[in-house]
Formats: structure tokens, sequence, C-alpha cells
């Protein structure tokens, strides 16, 4: 096996045992979307109307908790000095950590979304264009929650920082997986076209995110 | 000798802006007095808006500062990480507060221009969208460098964020333009048009010009006291690492830079 | 030493390092040169920079001043081991996971045999498959040598590499420094404690 892909594993396998993150994400994702209806009220055509962003919105939050330990533990237990060391390519590992991280905290939500459309009333066919878009979008949130948890690694509270930094910089992503789902459900508009957009935010981000949050890493260690 | 080169930059800086501030401060207030006069009492009411059309003179320039900033932090940034020079850090983190500042502006002068015209204090307007993206870029910047007790080492992390932010801020930008489109097809009254008055042209320049003048000596004083602040800072390390015999007070290990124990 | 073990020869020199953290000097005007089969024990009371100086080496802090030559025959990206207070041990993975997954980074062997020797080597045969959270300090630093072991690499870092081991650990990692040197290794080791191996050659810190 690679480092690349022993780094993905123990990265999936850190947040599934117990003290990992992934299944408080899960349950959080859970929470979040069944909360909504208490808000807004239960009126069926509303939250089928809303019931995508919610969903989306969802993922978005839920794959924000995990982001403190991502890269903090390694700053604590001095692995990531060890990595360097190691002369491992550092944006392939924060690449390795971001996919791992997707693997364990982005892609269960992401099945169970479907799941939690049905009590939103989506459509099958507003069911199918949520789980496509998320499955596409969901690891340019990865990337970016990677950045984010880089620049914070190491930092008391660097969970809710890089939550503030993370956000902003998801809008796009954000934007155009719900909009591809509005143009999947509704005639006028457009789905293609906001869909590839947002497979272009995820390749973007793929790229440009292990290079920023090696750097950060690196200088966050100086 | 390191800290006594790197401390030689921002004293050339402390003893020129010393000189420069009291000029430029006065230049903005006389520029922003002038602008502010022609703005609200010379320049004619909008045959549409009427007075209303007043807030722009504020509005604008501090929209365009708001910006204007960003790009002398991302400045900064690249002078901090490709040429690591002190001066760089000082400067992005000056600048922040500053721009956060000016984007809060343009926020609340937009608002209460478009009172008037939309009937509501807040529209999800493409361009009020995006500078509100903005200035929470700014809090978050900010509060990234907070959470840093050791000064170079968060200019050097935010500088990243700072860069990320510069690369990632027309991609927010234009995905807010899509996303307004979308969802309110062009009912919204331009607030700007392309073709201007010239009798409302120029005091607007005026006004850009004092606006840009008050961001100058608004960041040299801010770095001045980051300056002092850092200062103060190392001045307080190099007093913890001496033998209490031989401590010195603190003036004379600021004016000296302390030299550093030797190595055989 | 059999000669298949033997590593290519390798020198490793500093010339007028200077270092600061947060504006405070730490060190300057360092200079030292380290070729194979030799030991520097870097010594000074704490806060002399001994640690921060095995981290500019190690290419964990950049210098504020000068630089640090790595001449090797080998790649130079994979020429170094650090044993430092972090030990890099997951609580959550057992001793053989945390050891596999660094025997993948740094290119060593990663099969079962292979670790179980070396953790046999370092007195931790017994604790493979305990979860690395039942380990002592002591135990830790075990699991570090035997990482050491796992991957060889001509240039090893120790930062107090004896702290936390009782007197059998000790001879361990004498021994384990001693067949390093013998195999044409190069030790930079920073320590204000008594070594279980004699350096070649002293740098003290003030």
């Amino acid at each position: 096996m690679s480092a690349f892909a022993a780094l993905i594993v123990q990265t999936v396998a850190a947040s599934i045992r117990a003290g990992g993150g992934a299944l408080t994400g899960l349950l959080f994702f859970l929470t979040v979307v069944s909360v909504i209806p208490f808000g807004v009220g239960p009126d069926l055509n509303l939250l089928a109307r809303i019931g995508p962003a919610v969903l989306w919105i969802g993922v978005l939050l839920s794959m924000l908790l995990g982001l403190d330990r991502l890269f903090g533990q390694d700053r604590e237990d001095g692995g990531l000095e060890l990595v360097i060391v190691s002369g491992e390519s550092m944006p392939l590992f924060v690449l390795a950590r971001a996919c791992g991280y997707w693997l364990a905290h982005g892609l269960p939500i992401v099945l169970a979304a479907p799941v939690l459309g049905l009590i939103l009333n989506l459509s099958p066919l507003a069911l199918g264009a949520v789980t496509l878009t998320l499955l596409a979008g969901s690891p340019a949130l990865a990337m970016i929650g990677a950045v984010g948890g880089a620049l914070t690694a190491g930092l008391a509270r660097g969970g809710m920082l890089a939550a503030i930094l993370v956000l902003p910089l998801s809008v796009p992503v954000l934007i155009f997986g719900v909009a591809a789902v509005n143009g999947a459900i509704a005639d006028p508009d457009p789905f293609l076209a906001p869909f590839l957009i947002m497979c272009a935010f995820t390749l973007f981000s793929a790229v440009l995110a292990p290079i920023a949050g090696a750097a950060a890493l690196r200088l966050g260690l100086d | 000798m390191g800290v006594v080169s790197s401390l030689a930059n921002p004293t050339r800086f402390l003893s020129w802006s010393s000189r420069l501030l009291p000029i430029v401060s006065v230049l903005a207030a006389l520029t922003l007095a002038v602008g502010v006069y022609w703005s609200l009492f010379v320049a004619p009411p909008d045959y549409q808006q009427g007075d209303s059309v007043r807030i722009m003179f504020i509005h604008v320039p501090a929209a365009y500062l708001a910006m204007f900033c960003y790009v002398v932090m991302a400045a900064a940034a690249l002078g901090t990480l490709v040429w690591r020079h002190p001066l760089a850090d000082v400067s992005a983190r000056a600048a922040a507060p500053i721009g956060a500042a000016f984007t809060f502006l343009a926020l609340f002068t937009g608002s209460v221009w478009g009172k008037p015209m939309w009937g509501a204090w807040w529209v999800w307007d493409a361009r009020l969208t995006s500078v509100l993206v903005l200035f929470i870029m700014y809090l978050g910047l900010i509060a990234l460098w907070r959470a840093f007790d050791d000064p170079s080492r968060g200019a050097k992390v935010a500088a990243i964020l700072i860069l990320v932010g510069f690369i990632n801020i027309p991609v927010i930008k234009f995905s807010v333009d899509w996303w307004n489109t979308l969802h309110q097809p062009a009912s919204i009254v331009r607030m700007d048009g392309p073709t201007i008055d010239p009798s409302m042209l120029w005091p607007l320049l005026v006004m850009i010009a004092g606006y840009t003048l008050t961001f100058i000596a608004l960041h040299l004083a801010a770095m001045r006291a980051e300056i002092y602040r850092r200062r103060a800072r190392t001045t307080e390390m190099l007093i913890a690492a001496r033998p209490a015999s031989t401590a010195v007070r603190p003036t004379e290990a600021a004016a000296t830079g302390a030299p550093p124990h030797t190595a055989h | 030493m059999p000669l298949e073990d033997a590593f290519p020869p390798v020198r490793l020199a500093a010339d007028d390092l200077a270092c600061e953290r947060g504006g405070r000097p730490i060190f300057h005007g360092l200079s030292f040169s380290l070729a194979g089969g030799e030991m520097l024990a870097v010594v000074g009371p704490n806060g002399a920079g001994k640690s921060s100086l095995l981290r500019v080496v190690a290419g964990l802090l950049s210098p504020s001043e000068g630089r640090v030559d790595l001449d090797t025959d080998g790649e130079r990206e994979t020429a170094m081991h650090l044993l430092a207070y972090g030990d890099g041990l997951r609580n959550v993975f057992t001793v053989k996971e945390n050891l596999r997954l660094w025997s993948r980074l740094y290119g060593g062997a990663a099969d079962d045999d292979a670790m179980h020797e070396a953790l046999e080597e370092v007195g931790l045969g017994h604790a493979m498959h305990l979860a690395a959270r039942a380990l002592s300090t002591g135990q830790r630093r075990r699991a570090g040598l035997a990482r050491l072991i796992l991957s060889p690499r001509p240039i090893w870092l120790l930062d107090e590499p004896t702290s936390g081991l009782d007197k059998d650990g000790e001879a361990i990692l004498g021994r384990m420094m001693a067949e390093h040197l013998a195999s044409g290794g190069a030790i930079l080791v920073a320590t204000h404690l008594q070594l279980p191996v004699a350096p070649t050659h002293r740098l003290e810190l003030q």
C-alpha cells in the first residue's frame, strides 16, 4: 500500500473509531434537518420547495464538525513533524487527509440525505438530483474544509474558527449545488450548466486546497 | 544581528511615517471637507432619486476602499510569504480592521440608500451580497490573527488565507451574480449607471480621493501602533530570557535589540 | 555489521546558522559539520536552543541566517529520522498500526515479521497488538526507536532521547546508536543528560 493510501485509511479509521467524529457529524445532520420543519412549519409544499436547500445546508454544516481534529491531532502528537521529516509531499498529505475526511465525514451524510429528503416531501426526481449534486459537490467542501483545518491546526477552539473561515469560501459550491437541484426539478431553469460549474469548483479546490493547506501547516510550525 | 537588521526597516519606517502622517492627515481632512460640502450642498439632486442620491457620495468610495484594502492586504501577504519582509506582516494586519470598517460603511450606506428605493433595509442584491461575504471574510481574518499568540506565526498563516480569499473573491462574485440573476431577474434599479453627469462625477472623485487619503493616514497610524505593540512584546521576552543579575531596563533592551546568546 | 547495511557516505554541514523565535534570538553564528560514523552532541541548559537547532536541521524551522547543507549520494528528502517529544502515536490505533503507517511514510519494512522483530529489539514485542494508549512514556519512546529500526535512514536527529527511558531502555538506545554509527550513519543528538554512547563531537550552547 502506498503512503498516500495508508494516510487515507488512517484518516478514515481515526474518524470511525471511538473518539472519532464521523458518527457525531452524521447525527448532527439528522438532527439539523429534522429540526427545520419545527421552525418553518409542517407545510409540505413549502418543505418540498426548500428541501434541497435544507439538505445542502445541513451537509455544509455537518462537514464542519470534524475539522478541528483533521490536523489538530497531528499538531498535538508530533505526527505533523514526522510527516515533514519523512520527505512525503505535503500537498499529497493534505489531499490524503481531505479524501479520508470526505469518506468518513462526507459520504455517510450524503448517503443519508435522500432518506431525510423523504420527510421533507421531496419528489423522487429531487431526491436523485440532491444526491447526485451532493456526491459531486461535497468533495469540494472537504477540500475547502481541509484548508480551514490546516489554518487553525493547533489553535484553541480552532474548530469554531475554521467554520467561520470555511463558510464564506463554500458559498459558490452551495449556490451552484442548490441551483442544479432546482434546475432538475423546475423546468425552465438549467441543470447541466450549474452542475458542471459546481464540478469545476470541486476539481479547482482539489488542486488549490492541498497547496494552500500544506503551506499553512508548514508555516504554522515555523 | 538578525533582530537588529529586522528592526532596522521598521525603525526607518517609524521615522519617515512620523513626518508623513500629519501631512496626510491634514490633506485627508481638507479633501474630505471639500468633498462633503460639494456633494451634499453643491451637487444637484437626482431627477429620479432626489436628495437620497447623495448617499452615493458616501457609499461608492467606501465600496471602492473595501476592495482596495483587500488588494493592499494581498500584496502584503505576498510580501510576507515571498520576501519575508517584516513590514509586510504589519501592513496586512493593520489594514484588516480598516478594510472591515469601510466594508461595513459600504453595507450600511447601501442599506440606507436602498430603503427608499426598494422599500426594505436589505435586499439580496448581487452587489450587496458579495460585499457582505467580503465583510465576513475580513472578520474571519481578524479572528484568525487574534487566535495566534505569536504574531509572526499568525502573520504567515493569515497570509495564506488572504491569498486563498483573493483567488476566491472573483469566484464568489461570479457565483452571487449568477445566483442573483436566477432569483431576481433584473427587477432592481441599477444603483450607478455607466453614465454619470459631470456635476456629480467631480464631487464623487473628490470624495474618493479623500477616502483614499483617509485610508493611507489610518493605515500608517495603525502600522505604527502595531510596530510598537510588537516591540513591547519582544522587549518583554528579552527581559524574561535574561538572568536576574544582568537584567536591563526595558528601554535599553529595546534600543539595542540585546545581543543574543553566543554559541561556541 | 554486514556490508549491505552500510549507508552511502553522507555529510551534514551547518554554516553560520542563526535562529529566532517570535522576535527572540535563540542562537547565532553556529557552524558544524557531521559525517557518517560521527555523532555530535548538542549540550546546554534549558532554553539554549538545542531543540530549535534540531528542528532547523530537520527543516521544520527556517533559520533566520545561514543554511544547512546535506551531502549524500542517496535521496536528500529521505535521509533523516527525528526522535523528539512528539512521538506521533495515535492512541486509538495499536502499536502495530501506528508503526505500519510510519513505515509506509518512511519507506521502511511494513510486514508483520519485521515489525515484530523491531519491537522485540526494543522490548515491546508483547505490546504489538495493544492500543498505543496503554503504553507508558518510556514505552512510547521505545516505540519511536522501533520506528527508526524499521526504516533505515543515515541521519538521526535525537532530541533528549534518554528522557523517559529506564536503565534497560538506555542500554537498548546505546546499542542502537553504536550500530548506527558503525554502519556509517550520523547522529545529531540534543541532550542535557548523560548519553549511553560517547559522542565524537560536542557543541555547547549557552
